[in-house]
C-alpha cells in the first residue's frame, strides 16, 4: 500500500509563532481550476490586532539594529528562499503557474531580496543630508523607519509581489503586518516558514492569511499602524481604506507597479528627522 | 522685574579646600556660546528712544570709571582727566560727575587731590596689573600701599595662569588675601576674559571670584583683545544672579575696555536691565571702565538736547 | 551688597528704566480698500460677488475687504494654472531660476514694507516679521531658485518631472513664510500653483502676487485665491489639481486626507504638534531658559513646532522654573508694531477664545498657573505668557495643541522616562533637548519621534533644512533637497 502523505496545516504567522486563527475559522485555498489545494487559517480582526501588537513590540529593537545587521538578515531570507526554491515553485505551480514561470518568479524574488538587503546600510546615505544652514549649526537629516506598516499583498505575482512590497518596508527598520492575498495564500505561509528560520526577529513580519475584504478595513483604521501599502489591495477597498487611514494620518503608498523595485519605496516608509546642534566653544 | 530669588543649588562650603572648590566649580553650569550670542543679538535690537535714551546716557556717565592706564601717564594727564571726571561738560553743569577715575598706583595721590570733595572715587589697579605675574606677598603689599595712598577702590587681576592650569585654590586664596588687604576699599576682580577664552571659564572664574570676596567682577584690563564684549558681560551677569541666589549677596559688574560709543553703553544697559533688573541700575552695582566713551555720550546728550548733530571739537579731550 | 560689605557712599538710588515706545511706521505699507483674486496674472473681482474683512488683531480695526472665492473662482484659478503649466514646465530650469531669483530680490528690497504688512494683518511682533519671517522668505526663494536648473542632481536615479498644478493651503501663523515654503519648491520643480492664504492673514500673499507680476512671472504660474475653509476645500478637491500641500491643524489635515482618498493626488501635510523640550540637569541652564522661552513664546506660541511641553529633570526643576518665571517677567506684551514688543497680538478672536478655554481647563485640572503682571492693551486680542507647573501627562494642556503662549511643565527622573514622556503624544513634529553630554544628545535624538530635533537650541529654520512631522503631525518635508520631492513625479 502506498504511503499516506502527511499534509501540512497552514497557519498564521504572528510574533514568530504559527498560531491558528483565534476564531477557529479556515478557508479553502484553490488552484486555477478551483480545486482545493489546502485549508488555510482564516485570520480575524482579533488576529490582526495581535499581529499589530507584535509588530509594535518588535519595532524599536528592529529599527535599533544596525543597517549592516538588517542587511544580513534580509540576505539570510534570500538564502532561505534559495534553499526552499522547489517548495516555492511547487506552491506557485499548484496555484496555476507553469514550471518555467514559477522558477523565474522564485529567482526574481530571491534577487529582489538580495537587492534590498544591500540597501539597508546605504539608503541613509542617499536620502540623508548634511544641510548647510546659514548659521553656526550642525544640521543633519536622516531617514528613520515610520513604525508599523500594514501591507496588503497583491494576488499576482504571488511571491514576487509579496516580496517586492515587504522588503522595502523592512529595510529602514519598520515592522510589518501583511494580509496575504486569498487567491494565493499557500505561498505566503511557505514564505512565513522561511522567515521563521532566517534570523528575522519575532514580530518583525507578521502574515495573516484570510480575506483582504474583511481585514483591510481593520488594518486601515488601526490607530497603532503608521503606514499602509495598498498597492496589492483590491480596487473596491482602496477608497474606504484611505479614508480610514486618515484617522491617524497614515502614510499610504500605492505604486503603479506591483513588483516595483526602487529606493524611493524605502524612502516612502521613512520619516526624515533633522537634528540641529550649535557649533561653539 | 520680579525680585524673587532663584533657588540655585549650593553655595561654596566652608572651610574652603582645593577639592571643595574644584567640586563647587564643577557644578557651575556650562554656557552655550551660540545661544548667548543670539540672546545678545536679540537684546541688541531693543530700540531706545527719547526720554529713555537720555536717562540711559546720564546713568552711563554716573556709572563710568574714567580710566587712564598708560606708561605715558603723568600727573598733568591724571589731573586733567580727574577734573573732567568731576565736571564732564563744563558748558553744562547739569551733567553729573562720573563714578570714579581709574589710574595706576603712582597716580593715586594726584587723582585723590584732583577729585577731592566731588564724590568721585579714586580706583587704583593693583596686583601687578596687567599680568599679575608676581609673588603674592608683593601683590598684597601693593594693595595695602594703594589703599594707604587713598584709593577708594582696588582693581586687581586674577592669576590667569593658575586658573587655566586648574589651580583654582591659588586664585581663590589670592583674591581672599587681596580682599583682606583692601580693608574698607572696594575690590573689583578683573578676570581678563580675553585670556580665559571660553564662556565656561568666564562663568567658573566669576563664581570663584565672588565666592572669594569680590565686590565687583570686571571683564578686562584693556590690555588684551578682546576686552569687554556684551556676550561675556551677559555671562558674568548671569553668574552674579546665581551668586545672589546662593548667598543673598549682590555683586557688582564692570565691563572694561573697548566700550567707545554711547550706543554701546546703551546696549550694555539693556542687557543689565533685562538680566539683573532695577536693583543693579545704579553706579553702586555697575560700572563702565572706559576712556573715550565719555565724550561720545556727552555728544549724544547734546544732540538729544539741541537737535543738532555734534562735532568733537566742542568737547574737551583730557 | 551683603550685610558685611560696606556700601559705597553716597548710595545712589537705582533708576527705573523703561523703554519709550518705538513704533514702526504703519504707513510704510499702503493697504488698499479692496483686494480681488490674483488669477492669470491679474486681479479680478470674485464671481461669488462676496467679500470678507481682514482685521488688525491688535486693534480690531478692519484693514481691507478681500474677495471670497467660491468654487467657480477656484475653477478659474486652476484653469489658469493648468494653461500656464505647459509653458512653465517646458521653460528651461535656468530661466525658471532667474524668475525666482528676481522674486527673491524683490522680496528683499521690499521686506520692510512686507514686514509691516505681516505685523498689521497677523499681529506678530514687528521685530520677528522683520528679523525672522522676511529674511527667511527671501532666503527660501534664493535657495529653491538655484535648484530649478539642477533637479537631475537632487535625487540620484530619479528623472525629475513636475507634477502639474499644485493646490496649496497655508495657515495664518507665518503667512508669507508658509507661502515661500510651498511656492518656491513648487515653481522650481516646474509646477504651477493655486494658493489659498488663511482668511485672517490674506494680505501679504496678495502683495506677493504683485511682486510676482512685477518680476514678470508668466500669468497663471502663481494664482492666489482668498477665502475661508470652503475655498480651501474647493482648491484641494478640484479635479484638475494634481498635488495638494496643506499646512494647518491636524483636524483639517485629516479632513483633506479623507477628501482625497482614492484620488491618486500626491499629498503632503504639515500639521499640529505638541513639542517636548527636555532639559537635563547638566544643561547650560541660562541658555536652556532662553531656548525654552523662545520655544514657546516665539510668535505668541502660534507655531506648530512650538516647544509647548517642558520636561525638566527633577534635580534642577525648581531652579529652572524659577529662572523661567524671572525671564517671563521681562517679556514685553503689546503693540506688535513697537520694535520692543516680544509678544504681539493673538491672531484672531477665535484663537484667543480657544487659548482662554484651554487655560481654564488647565486650571480646572489642578495645574498651577503663573503669568506676569502688567497691563494688556485695552483693545485687540492679547494673552499673557503663561506657565503651568505640576502638569500631568493626562492633563489636556499636556496633550492638546494650544497654539498660544502657554507652556506646560512636567518633570522626569531618568532619560528613559524623558523619552517616554516626550513621545507620549499622537504628534511628532519637533522636540528639543538640552544637555552638555554629547553621547546623550545623540542618544536622545535617536529616540525622540519627531521630524525636527533641536539640541541645545530651538525654533531654528533654514531653507536648506527639511521640516515636517512624524505621526499625526503630517507627512512630507518642506525645505532642503527633501522639499523638492513633494513637487516631483517619482517612480516606484
Amino acid at each position: 500500500m502506498a504511503r499516506l502523505d502527511v499534509k501540512k496545516t497552514h497557519k498564521l504567522y504572528i510574533n514568530g509563532e504559527f498560531p491558528r486563527s483565534e476564531s477557529g475559522r479556515t478557508f479553502a485555498a484553490v488552484d486555477a481550476d478551483g480545486n482545493v489545494i489546502a485549508r488555510m487559517s482564516e485570520g480575524s480582526r482579533k488576529d490582526l490586532r495581535d499581529a499589530v501588537r507584535a509588530a509594535r513590540g518588535a519595532h524599536e529593537k528592529w529599527a535599533g539594529r544596525t543597517g549592516y545587521n538588517r542587511g544580513q538578515i534580509l540576505y539570510r531570507i534570500a538564502e532561505m528562499l534559495e534553499d526552499r526554491g522547489e517548495a516555492f515553485s511547487d506552491d506557485l505551480r499548484a496555484a496555476g503557474a507553469s514550471k518555467r514561470a514559477a522558477e523565474k518568479e522564485v529567482e526574481a524574488s530571491i534577487d529582489r531580496l538580495v537587492w534590498y538587503a544591500g540597501w539597508c546600510d546605504k539608503f541613509i546615505q542617499i536620502y540623508g543630508n548634511l544641510n548647510p544652514v546659514a548659521g553656526p549649526f550642525f544640521n543633519i537629516s536622516t531617514p528613520e523607519s515610520t513604525g508599523v506598516v500594514g501591507v496588503v499583498a497583491p494576488p499576482e505575482p504571488a511571491l514576487l509581489g509579496l516580496v517586492s512590497r515587504l522588503a522595502p518596508v523592512l529595510v529602514p527598520g519598520n515592522t510589518a503586518v501583511v494580509i496575504a492575498s486569498d487567491r494565493s495564500p499557500v505561498v505566503a505561509v511557505t514564505f512565513a516558514e522561511a522567515l521563521a528560520t532566517s534570523d528575522v526577529p519575532a514580530g518583525v513580519v507578521n502574515i495573516l492569511t484570510g480575506h483582504a475584504a474583511e481585514l483591510t478595513p481593520w488594518l486601515a483604521s488601526h490607530m497603532d499602524v503608521n503606514a499602509l501599502d495598498l498597492t496589492g489591495a483590491p480596487e473596491d477597498l482602496v477608497v474606504a481604506a484611505e479614508i480610514a487611514a486618515a484617522d491617524n494620518v497614515k502614510r499610504v503608498v500605492r505604486s503603479e507597479l506591483v513588483d516595483a523595485q526602487s529606493p524611493l519605496l524605502i524612502a516612502a516608509f521613512t520619516e526624515t528627522k533633522t537634528v540641529w546642534h550649535p557649533k561653539g566653544l | 522685574m520680579n525680585s524673587s530669588v532663584v533657588p540655585v543649588s549650593k553655595a561654596l562650603p566652608t572651610p574652603v579646600t582645593a577639592a571643595g572648590l574644584k567640586a563647587y566649580l564643577g557644578g557651575v553650569p556650562t554656557v552655550d556660546e551660540v545661544t548667548v550670542t543670539e540672546r545678545v543679538a536679540s537684546l541688541g535690537t531693543r530700540s531706545i528712544k527719547r526720554e529713555s535714551k537720555r536717562a540711559a546716557l546720564e546713568l552711563a556717565i554716573r556709572m563710568m570709571d574714567l580710566t587712564t592706564l598708560e606708561g605715558q601717564d603723568t600727573p598733568g594727564k591724571v589731573s586733567q582727566l580727574s577734573s573732567k571726571a568731576v565736571r564732564p561738560d563744563p558748558s553744562d553743569p547739569a551733567i553729573p560727575s562720573v563714578a570714579a577715575v581709574c589710574v595706576y598706583p603712582n597716580m593715586v595721590p594726584i587723582a585723590k587731590v584732583a577729585v577731592a570733595g566731588s564724590g568721585v572715587k579714586v580706583a587704583s589697579v593693583a596686583t601687578y596689573f596687567p599680568s599679575g605675574q608676581a609673588p603674592i606677598d608683593l601683590k598684597v603689599a601693593e594693595t595695602k600701599r594703594v589703599v594707604d595712598m587713598g584709593a577708594d577702590e582696588v582693581d586687581m587681576v586674577i592669576d590667569r595662569g593658575a586658573f587655566l592650569s586648574g589651580r583654582f585654590i591659588d586664585v581663590f586664596d589670592e583674591i581672599r588675601r587681596i580682599k583682606e588687604a583692601c580693608g574698607s576699599a572696594h575690590l573689583k576682580v578683573i578676570l581678563e576674559t580675553g585670556e580665559l577664552v571660553t564662556f565656561d571659564n568666564v562663568r567658573k572664574a566669576s563664581m570663584l571670584a565672588m565666592a572669594a570676596g569680590a565686590d565687583f567682577i570686571k571683564t578686562s584690563t584693556g590690555k588684551v583683545s578682546p576686552a569687554a564684549t556684551i556676550p561675556v558681560t551677559l555671562v558674568m551677569l548671569e553668574s552674579i544672579r546665581d551668586f545672589r541666589s546662593m548667598t543673598g549677596q549682590m555683586v557688582g559688574m564692570k565691563p572694561a575696555g573697548g566700550i567707545r560709543t554711547a550706543k554701546d553703553a546703551i546696549r550694555y544697559l539693556v542687557v543689565l536691565n533685562e538680566t539683573l533688573g532695577r536693583e543693579w541700575m545704579t553706579p553702586d552695582m555697575f560700572r563702565f571702565g572706559a576712556s573715550s566713551l565719555l565724550n561720545d555720550v556727552l555728544m549724544q546728550i547734546r544732540w538729544l538736547d539741541t537737535g543738532r548733530y555734534q562735532s568733537p571739537d566742542y568737547f574737551t579731550k583730557d | 551688597m551683603g550685610d558685611d560689605a560696606p556700601a559705597l557712599t553716597p548710595v545712589a538710588e537705582p533708576i527705573d528704566w523703561t523703554y519709550a515706545p518705538s513704533r514702526e511706521n504703519p504707513d510704510l505699507v499702503s493697504i488698499d480698500d479692496r483686494y480681488g483674486l490674483f488669477i492669470d496674472g491679474e486681479f479680478f473681482k470674485p464671481a461669488s460677488k462676496q467679500w470678507f474683512t481682514t482685521l488688525d488683531p491688535s486693534t480690531e480695526e478692519p484693514l481691507a475687504e478681500v474677495a471670497l472665492a467660491d468654487a467657480q473662482d477656484v475653477d478659474r484659478a486652476v484653469g489658469a494654472a493648468r494653461k500656464a503649466f505647459g509653458g512653465w514646465s517646458k521653460l528651461s530650469g535656468a530661466e525658471r531660476a532667474k524668475f525666482m531669483f528676481r522674486i527673491a530680490r524683490l522680496v528683499q528690497e521690499r521686506s520692510r514694507e512686507l514686514a509691516v504688512l505681516e505685523t498689521r494683518d497677523g499681529g506678530k511682533p514687528i521685530k520677528e516679521a522683520r528679523d525672522v519671517d522676511l529674511p527667511l522668505v527671501a532666503a527660501h526663494f534664493f535657495y529653491y531658485a538655484g535648484w530649478a536648473d539642477k533637479l537631475e542632481y537632487a535625487f540620484p536615479g530619479l528623472a525629475p518631472q513636475p507634477i502639474g498644478v499644485a493646490g496649496q493651503v497655508i495657515p495664518w501663523n507665518f503667512p508669507l513664510m508658509m507661502l515661500a515654503w510651498k511656492v518656491a519648491p513648487a515653481l522650481a520643480a516646474g509646477n504651477t500653483v493655486v494658493l489659498k492664504p488663511a482668511e485672517t492673514t490674506p494680505l501679504s500673499a496678495l502683495h506677493f502676487a504683485r511682486i510676482c507680476a512685477e518680476a514678470g512671472l508668466p500669468p497663471g504660474v502663481l494664482n492666489i485665491v482668498t477665502g475661508a475653509g470652503q475655498t480651501g476645500a474647493a482648491v484641494v478637491g478640484h479635479d484638475d489639481v494634481d498635488k495638494v500641500a496643506f499646512t494647518g491643524s491636524t483636524e483639517v489635515g485629516k479632513i483633506i486626507q479623507r477628501q482625497l482618498a482614492g484620488s491618486g493626488k500626491k499629498l503632503t501635510l504639515e500639521l499640529g504638534g505638541k513639542g517636548a523640550h527636555v532639559v537635563f540637569e547638566d544643561a547650560p541652564v541660562d541658555q536652556a531658559v532662553e531656548g525654552v522661552i523662545n520655544g514657546i513664546f516665539f510668535n505668541q506660541g502660534h507655531v506648530c513646532c512650538a516647544g509647548s511641553r517642558l520636561i525638566v529633570q527633577e534635580g534642577i526643576a525648581e531652579e529652572f522654573v524659577a529662572k523661567l518665571k524671572l525671564r517671563l517677567d521681562t517679556l514685553r506684551v503689546g503693540d506688535p508694531l513697537d520694535k520692543n514688543t516680544d509678544i504681539g497680538a493673538i491672531n484672531s478672536a477665535d484663537q484667543l477664545a480657544k487659548i482662554e478655554e484651554l487655560v481654564a481647563v488647565g486650571q480646572d485640572e489642578g495645574a498651577a498657573m503663573y503669568q506676569p503682571s502688567g497691563d494688556l492693551p485695552a483693545r485687540g486680542y492679547f494673552f499673557r505668557p503663561t506657565l503651568f507647573t505640576g502638569v500631568s501627562q493626562s492633563n489636556r494642556i499636556a496633550q492638546e495643541e494650544i497654539f498660544g503662549p502657554v507652556l506646560s511643565i512636567m518633570t522626569f527622573r531618568t532619560p528613559d522616562e524623558a523619552v517616554e514622556k516626550a513621545n507620549n503624544t499622537p504628534f511628532g513634529l519637533a522636540a528639543g533637548v538640552w544637555t552638555q553630554k554629547g553621547s546623550r544628545i545623540l542618544w536622545m535624538a535617536d529616540r525622540m519621534r519627531a521630524g525636527v530635533v533641536w539640541a541645545n537650541t530651538y525654533n531654528k529654520f533654514d531653507p536648506t533644512s527639511p521640516f515636517g512631522g512624524y505621526k499625526e503631525s503630517g507627512f512630507g518635508r518642506e525645505g532642503g533637497r527633501h522639499g523638492l520631492l513633494a513637487y516631483m513625479k517619482t517612480e516606484g
